[in-house]
């Protein structure tokens, strides 16, 4: 057999398959565009649904996706990262740091409609929040804090330990080493996982389904306690609730894009954000 | 071992009595016993592995941020026990500096690196800083090199002139002692010999202790020298008197290229 041309087969096969994964994306998003474009103006963006959603705007779904995602993130992020400070550069390497690390992992696979349950068991019964958006973040939160854990761990140890030490060596403390030598350094990596984070928080529609969302609810919320429209909730309703699906089919690809565009827009704005910290910091 | 009153000139800064090290179950020093002399630079030399990195990083207890390791014996600094009760980490880091085999400079400006330590101990004003970075780089010779671009990032310094960087890094937190893990084995021999004259500056104020692989460096450059190996310490005495009559045969071994 020609070594070579098994080779080059096996090169053009994974070259074929790259293209395969591009054009389906790329399909995704020409269909979506072509369908939905003629849809949105000014009036779809900022106004009040009409008619259980046939008419009018989507604008209470889109501030509810957006107050969700900025939401989660508060409560996420912070907690997140603290969990990874404290299991890579505090916890003495272990049994303990062993099982916990298992159990982030277990936490990530778990289906996000068990997580709708959850919340609902636990912010919105138990803790006696209620349908709302403090239940929907907090539940939300639970979901992608592994994914937030797991990223920020691995940016932390990207870090090199030379630069603790050094750090260690000129007296500062452990904390102070961590504040101004190790997490500047990883914010940038840290910002991946936030990226991910924001497409599931802002694409999932089962853990927001038992906890915050609305089915048709055309006004804006007055606070964090009140229930909220979420695009990818009001997107399932247009197409499998609607009594008149046929009429609405425009205005659910018209979700669908701004869905996509959201998502897009704010993980394009944590890109830029992670491109300058590299910048700042590089080594 | 009164080596230095030999020398009519310099009093122990560092008493080392007894000192035995363990990494785990482990040891890597056996039963160390000697005196540092202030304002002098002591070398440690020896083969890979034969503990001298370790017994420097235990004299600015940069061992403790390893798990499971353990000291006895006892290091004394200006009579204060490093490893008694109560003895500050904070402190003793402040007062012994050390520059790593690897130059490390953090990712920021040349400025904020040497600031580093200043901040760290609480200096905020801005004057203040200025003048220990000028004064810290001219110490380490390299303030005629970068006093235009004290905001450029550090990465983008010569691989020397980031060595150098550390040492002034270090000279920010105006310690008494300096420590010294091999600080030239990755620079050229132009660098080296600017480290090397640096060394030569620095022993007016200093006490230096540096590890080293390099003979003819510990010969160039030191006051004392000491042979470790397989972890105890062999021999210590003026380096001229080692190099050119030790009194093991082990040293002599060594020195002559026999083994290491």
């Amino acid at each position: 057999m020609d070594g070579n041309f098994s080779q080059k087969a096996v090169y053009w096969l994974m070259r074929l398959t790259t293209y395969f994964v591009v054009l389906v994306v790329g399909f995704i998003v020409f269909d979506i565009v072509r369908r939905g474009a003629g849809v949105i103006n000014w009036e779809f963006l900022f106004a009040m649904p009409r008619r259980s959603g046939a008419a009018g705007g989507i604008l209470p779904a889109i501030v509810g996706t957006l107050l969700l995602v900025v939401g989660s993130i508060v409560i996420a992020f912070p907690l997140g990262v603290a969990a990874a400070v404290y299991l890579s550069e505090y916890a003495h390497q272990g049994r303990f740091t062993r099982t916990v690390r298992m159990a982030i992992a277990t936490l990530a696979g778990v289906p996000s409609i068990v997580f709708g349950l959850f919340g609902l068991g636990l912010f919105v019964i138990f803790l006696k929040l209620g349908c709302s958006i403090i239940s929907g973040c907090a539940t939300l939160a639970c979901m992608i804090l592994p994914i937030i854990i797991v990223s920020s761990e691995e940016a932390l140890r990207a870090v090199p330990q030379s630069l603790r030490e050094g750090s260690l060596a000129l007296g500062a403390t452990k904390w102070q080493t961590v504040w101004s030598n190790v997490l500047p350094y990883s914010i940038g990596g840290m910002l991946t996982g936030l990226i991910l984070a924001i497409g599931r928080v802002a694409g999932e529609t089962a853990p927001i389904l038992l906890t915050v969302a609305a089915f048709y609810l055309p006004k804006l919320p007055h606070s964090i306690f009140d229930q909220v429209m979420a695009l990818p909730y009001h997107l399932y309703v247009l197409v499998t609730q609607h009594p008149d699906i046929e009429a609405v089919r425009p205005k659910a690809y018209g979700t669908a894009l701004v869905l996509l565009l959201l998502v897009l827009g704010v993980g394009l704005a944590a890109i830029i954000l992670r491109i300058n910290f590299r910048k700042k910091y590089k080594w | 071992m009164v080596i230095w009153k030999q020398n009519g000139a310099s009093e122990p800064k560092i008493h080392v009595r007894n000192v035995d090290f363990y990494y785990g179950g482990t040891q890597a020093l056996f039963d160390i016993t000697m005196d540092v002399p202030a304002r002098r630079v002591t070398a440690l030399i020896g083969p890979s592995g034969c503990g001298k990195s370790t017994f420097l990083r235990t004299i600015n207890r940069m061992n403790d941020i390893i798990d499971g390791v353990r000291l006895t014996g006892e290091i004394l600094i200006d009579d204060l026990d490093i490893y008694g009760d109560g003895a500050d980490v904070v402190k003793l880091r402040k007062k012994v500096g050390m520059v790593f085999q690897k130059s490390n400079p953090f990712p920021k400006s040349i400025f904020d690196n040497v600031a580093y330590g200043p901040r760290t101990h609480g200096v905020k004003n801005h004057k203040q800083l200025t003048e220990i970075v000028e004064k810290s780089l001219r110490q380490a010779a390299l303030w005629d090199e970068v006093k235009d671009r004290l905001g450029k990032n550090a990465m983008d310094l010569s691989g020397g002139q980031q060595q150098r960087l550390c040492i002034a890094r270090a000279l920010a937190i105006e310690p008494d002692v300096l420590l010294m893990d091999e600080p030239a084995s990755a620079l050229d021999p132009k660098a080296t010999s600017k480290i090397e004259d640096l060394i030569d500056q620095l022993c007016n104020d200093y006490t230096i202790v540096i590890v080293t692989h390099n003979m003819q460096q510990a010969a160039r450059v030191s006051d004392l020298t000491a042979f470790f190996y397989e972890g105890r310490l062999i021999e210590i005495g003026q380096t001229e008197q080692i190099f050119t009559k030790p009194g093991r045969k082990e040293t002599e071994d060594y020195i002559t290229g026999r083994f290491g």
